[in-house]
């Protein structure tokens, strides 16, 4: 092949002269070829396509007055044909109530990790290139503020704030910002040393560029992985603060205040916890196995 | 006279009494100690020492990629030390660097292209981005890479192609100094010869100055003009690359070329002269001569007082007290 | 029939995953007398490693495989032998140095213990404690290193002296075969000396057979009595030390290898290197492996793997050779 002649380059000069493509394999595409491979990424992947796109079209698949609508006479009716899921203590269809509790506690789940995700990796960068005492200042302040209980914490910040979806995303977010600090700290430290970093301040870049160019996109990896997984953190989160009363306005329906109702019948009607327990499952299980695949198609070094 | 004929007789790259100090746990290391040099425009010196002689924070403190802890550097006369930091970016674009480990001093995750295009787009030295890849597709042929590799990531290449990126790569702002650390040291044998007839080509025609970093002594004979040996952050002997190897002067010196185990059968039977002992710590070295508790030839004297660097014959600077006149 | 110590015969290895099967050794025969030195010489990817490894056993399980071929060790062929005798005969019989001596060395373990812990797992004749502890201190002032440090850990000693460490740890069982792989390429010069000097001194004391792997022609010229020269997976060339550094005729491989290597004593303005890299082990080419690079390859190099020739104790493979007197042809495996 042509490679015992890269050692002079003139011969190269009169064959591809003009028209050289610069444009390496568009990232998207190449990332999404590599996902494909992988067989347990893509059903996590279409499990979470599915579950959204089912969630965004709950009002075509019943009315939300099914999920919130008691009737007594119905009480912990068992599953059937018209009641899929069975119903709970009020009477309240329970796939109705799992169909619109996907709603809030997905939104939960994506909404915060986008926001922990964001937040922490630009702190996080900064703090780990920066180093030194601003380094030092603020992973101690970090490390006062997680030593409080997350639970109590995101309390207090209800209390303070007041209940409701939007309320619960801020409480949640804050309490899970400092372990993503630490990751991306801890990447970036590992990559601060790496020669081409030194490479791109010999040519003149600065701080900013460096953070946003090289740093962090080979910091991806790891983040990746802890932002799949806190999706199914901050569900359960979101969970024990409307167990506390603190969270959801009940009668509004979310799969963890779902799991957390169905304590008191649990030996008398154990579906009404396995149901949306499972979908908690399903779709934590889903996002990490996504996740999973996601850092392995876009890590370049794995490419075969 | 003009300003331009006097502008010539100054060396392109001086150093004086440059020092660079780290504090560890149990002290100060001594990494780079009082170093002054000069290379003439067009130039190669060669920095030749072992692992921990400081050779590459020397060739790094030049270039103030670390900070010099004292002492001065001089581009063109001019002492770029007392430089701000928009001066220091002006800078960058004439003093450049290249890597010894082609693994990782370039960013896996960028293509070949963009690798070597960065310098040119963040400093705007082209008018446009389609400039710019003009220019690395150019460079491109300099090095030796087909043009095939521009869309390339670097981790499907071999450790020669990768070099040959980083040398793009440094060239692409055409330095007229170019720190080369260890530059072939990681390669396979065939295609260092490649590589170093690369950088000297290079050199010949874009009238570069290089400061070659090295701890093989036969290539810093084939590159260099004049060369400088180093010990524990202290230049030892400094001479002409011909005068070092006809006459080497000081022990470790000595030494050091009686180490080489050479190719030839002949000289099979001749025990290799071996040092005694390790190198002793960098972190608050003691006075006098910091290679004497590992010196045959050693005095009290060398024990007791640091010897200076002094012209033992012309253009052969050696700092030892066996040659005290 | 004299028993050879080692005989390697036809001896291929191919690492196959899903995607691809790499050629890592084709068809290499090699013998070793006892007590001989013989040096492996080839850049990275000729197969000298794994021709170490084959040798020791110590393939990865799932994608290494013999795939030809015998390996014949003290009149036993190794792959025929059940896994206990195997691990007796590593370590005991045949030891191995890697070449990094960072990661040769168990961080969490005193350098005593590592070294104490090769005996135990070999106590055939039942020594007691202070014998193995007695052995460990011996052989530490072997390789230079005051016995007084056994209780130090790996990371409290230099790289030279991690490399003795290891050293000392191969040799502590008294092998009848030692492969070093590139055991001073991690090394600065002067250790690089003190290094071979001492492993030069043990051979020559304890009569220890040795396969030195080095890419560098000058440790061979001071250490090895035969050489063997690999490229892309065969031996190409092969003879004692003077054929190989001195021989009338060479591979044009090993030309090219020599003329890389600035040389000391003469100043020469450009250095000819072998234009091109090393072929893909998996799409090795037809014909000669070395023809594309080869600057007196023929149509027939391309097309027809060449032959061994063979004068005296110095073989080459090389379609060149034909026709030249003196040589013999040996065929082809």
């Amino acid at each position: 092949m042509s490679a015992a002649y890269d050692e002079k380059p003139l011969m190269n000069l009169t064959e591809e002269k003009v028209e050289i493509s610069f444009k390496k394999e568009s990232q998207v595409k190449e990332v999404w070829r590599r996902l494909k491979k992988d067989k347990l990424a893509m059903f996590g992947l279409t499990v979470i396509a599915l579950m959204v796109v089912i969630a965004l079209c709950a009002p075509l698949i019943c009315p939300y007055d099914d999920a919130i609508k008691m009737n007594m006479r119905l009480k912990l009716a068992l599953p059937s044909a018209k009641h899929w899921f069975g119903c709970d203590g009020y009477g309240r269809d329970l796939f109705a109530r799992c169909l619109y509790g996907s709603r809030v506690s997905l939104t939960i789940g994506f909404a915060t990790s986008f926001a922990t995700l964001v937040i922490g990796s630009l702190l996080g960068a900064f703090v780990g290139y920066t180093g030194g005492k601003i380094d030092d200042l603020i992973m101690r302040s970090l490390d006062i503020f997680s030593a409080i209980p997350s639970t109590l914490f995101a309390m207090a910040v209800v209390a303070a704030l007041g209940s409701g979806i939007v309320n619960i995303c801020i409480a949640i977010s804050l309490t899970r910002i400092p372990s993503f600090v630490r990751i991306v700290r801890s990447a970036v430290l590992g990559i601060a040393d790496q020669e081409y970093i030194e490479a791109a301040r010999a040519g003149g870049s600065s701080t900013m560029h460096i953070l946003l160019r090289h740093v962090l996109p080979n910091a991806i990896g790891p983040l990746i992985v802890q932002t799949t997984a806190n999706v199914s953190m901050m569900i359960l989160s979101a969970a024990t603060l409307s167990f506390l009363g603190l969270g959801i306005n009940p009668p509004q329906p979310e799969w963890g205040a779902l799991v957390s109702e169905a304590q008191e019948f649990l030996r008398r009607r154990p579906h009404l916890l396995i149901f949306p327990g499972s979908l908690i499952c399903i779709a934590s299980f889903s996002m990490s196995v996504l996740g999973d695949g996601l850092r392995d198609a876009l890590d370049p070094r794995l490419r075969t | 006279m003009t300003h331009e004929s006097k502008k010539s007789a100054v060396p392109l790259i001086e150093t004086r009494g440059l020092k660079k100090f780290f504090k560890v746990r149990n002290g100060l290391l001594h990494a780079v100690d009082n170093v002054s040099i000069t290379i003439p425009a067009k130039n190669t010196l060669g920095v030749v020492g072992e692992s921990g002689c400081g050779k590459s924070t020397l060739g790094r403190t030049v270039l103030r990629l670390i900070e010099p802890t004292a002492g001065q550097v001089l581009y063109e006369g001019e002492d770029i030390t007392a430089f701000d930091k928009h001066q220091m970016r002006q800078m960058r674009r004439k003093m450049q660097i290249i890597f010894q480990d082609p693994y990782s001093s370039i960013n896996p995750r960028m293509s070949v292209a963009e690798i070597i295009a960065e310098y040119m787009l963040i400093n705007h030295t082209c008018a446009s981005k389609a400039e710019a890849f003009q220019r690395t597709a150019e460079l491109m042929d300099v090095v030796g890479l087909a043009r095939r590799y521009a869309g390339v990531y670097p981790h499907e290449l071999d450790g020669g192609r990768r070099q040959r990126i980083g040398i793009a790569r440094a060239l692409s702002l055409r330095p007229k100094f170019i720190v080369c650390d260890e530059p072939v040291s990681a390669l396979d044998v065939s295609i260092q010869a490649q590589i170093l007839n690369l950088l000297m080509d290079i050199q010949d025609d874009m009238g570069l100055t290089y400061m070659f970093i090295t701890h093989d002594l036969s290539v810093v004979k084939h590159i260099s003009d004049e060369i400088i040996v180093m010990y524990l952050g202290q230049c030892v002997e400094r001479a002409t690359s011909d005068g070092l190897f006809a006459s080497p002067l000081h022990p470790y010196t000595q030494a050091l070329l009686a180490a080489i185990p050479e190719p030839d059968i002949e000289m099979r039977n001749k025990k290799i002269q071996v040092i005694r002992g390790e190198v002793t710590s960098p972190v608050n070295p003691p006075p006098g001569c910091r290679f004497a508790s590992r010196c045959e030839k050693a005095t009290d004297l060398c024990r007791a007082q640091t010897p200076e660097l002094i012209e033992h014959t012309s253009g052969h600077w050696v700092a030892c007290h066996l040659y005290d006149k | 029939m004299s028993e050879k110590f080692l005989q390697v015969r036809d001896l291929s290895v191919q690492y196959r995953t899903d995607l691809e099967t790499v050629y890592a050794v084709n068809h290499i025969n090699f013998e070793l007398e006892k007590g001989q030195t013989i040096g492996l010489v080839g850049e990275t990817g000729a197969g000298k490693t794994t021709t170490a490894l084959t040798l020791m056993r110590l393939l990865p399980e799932k994608t290494g495989r013999v795939t030809s071929g015998t390996v014949t060790f003290e009149g036993q062929n190794i792959y025929d032998l059940p896994d206990e005798t195997m691990h007796t005969i590593r370590g005991h019989h045949i030891a191995m140095i890697f070449q990094d001596p960072m990661t040769s060395l168990n961080p969490v373990m005193t350098v005593g213990e590592q070294i104490a812990e090769a005996l135990e797992l070999h106590n055939t004749d039942g020594k007691t404690r202070e014998q193995i502890e007695a052995r460990v201190d011996e052989v530490l002032r072997m390789v230079g290193i005051p016995p007084e440090r056994k209780t130090n850990f790996p990371h409290q000693f230099s790289g030279g002296m991690k490399q003795r460490v290891v050293i000392a740890m191969a040799l502590v069982c008294e092998p009848d075969l030692l492969i070093a792989d590139e055991p001073t390429t991690a090394l600065d010069v002067t250790i690089q000396a003190q290094v071979i000097n001492m492993i030069r001194e043990l051979r020559d004391r304890l009569g220890t057979a040795m396969i030195m792997i080095t890419h560098d022609l000058g440790i061979v010229a001071q250490t090895c009595d035969n050489v063997a020269v690999m490229y892309a997976g065969r031996i190409i060339e092969a003879g004692t030390a003077f054929d190989i550094f001195k021989g009338e005729i060479r591979h044009p491989y090993t030309v090219g290898l020599f003329s890389s290597i600035p040389n000391l004593r003469e100043k020469t303005a450009r250095l000819t290197p072998i234009p091109g890299l090393m072929p893909d082990p998996t799409q090795l080419p037809a014909g000669c492996s070395f023809a594309p690079r080869c600057p007196h390859a023929t149509e027939r190099c391309r097309t027809e793997p060449p032959s061994v020739w063979r004068s005296g104790t110095h073989v080459i493979e090389c379609h060149l050779l034909e026709g030249r007197g003196g040589w013999t042809k040996e065929g082809r495996e």
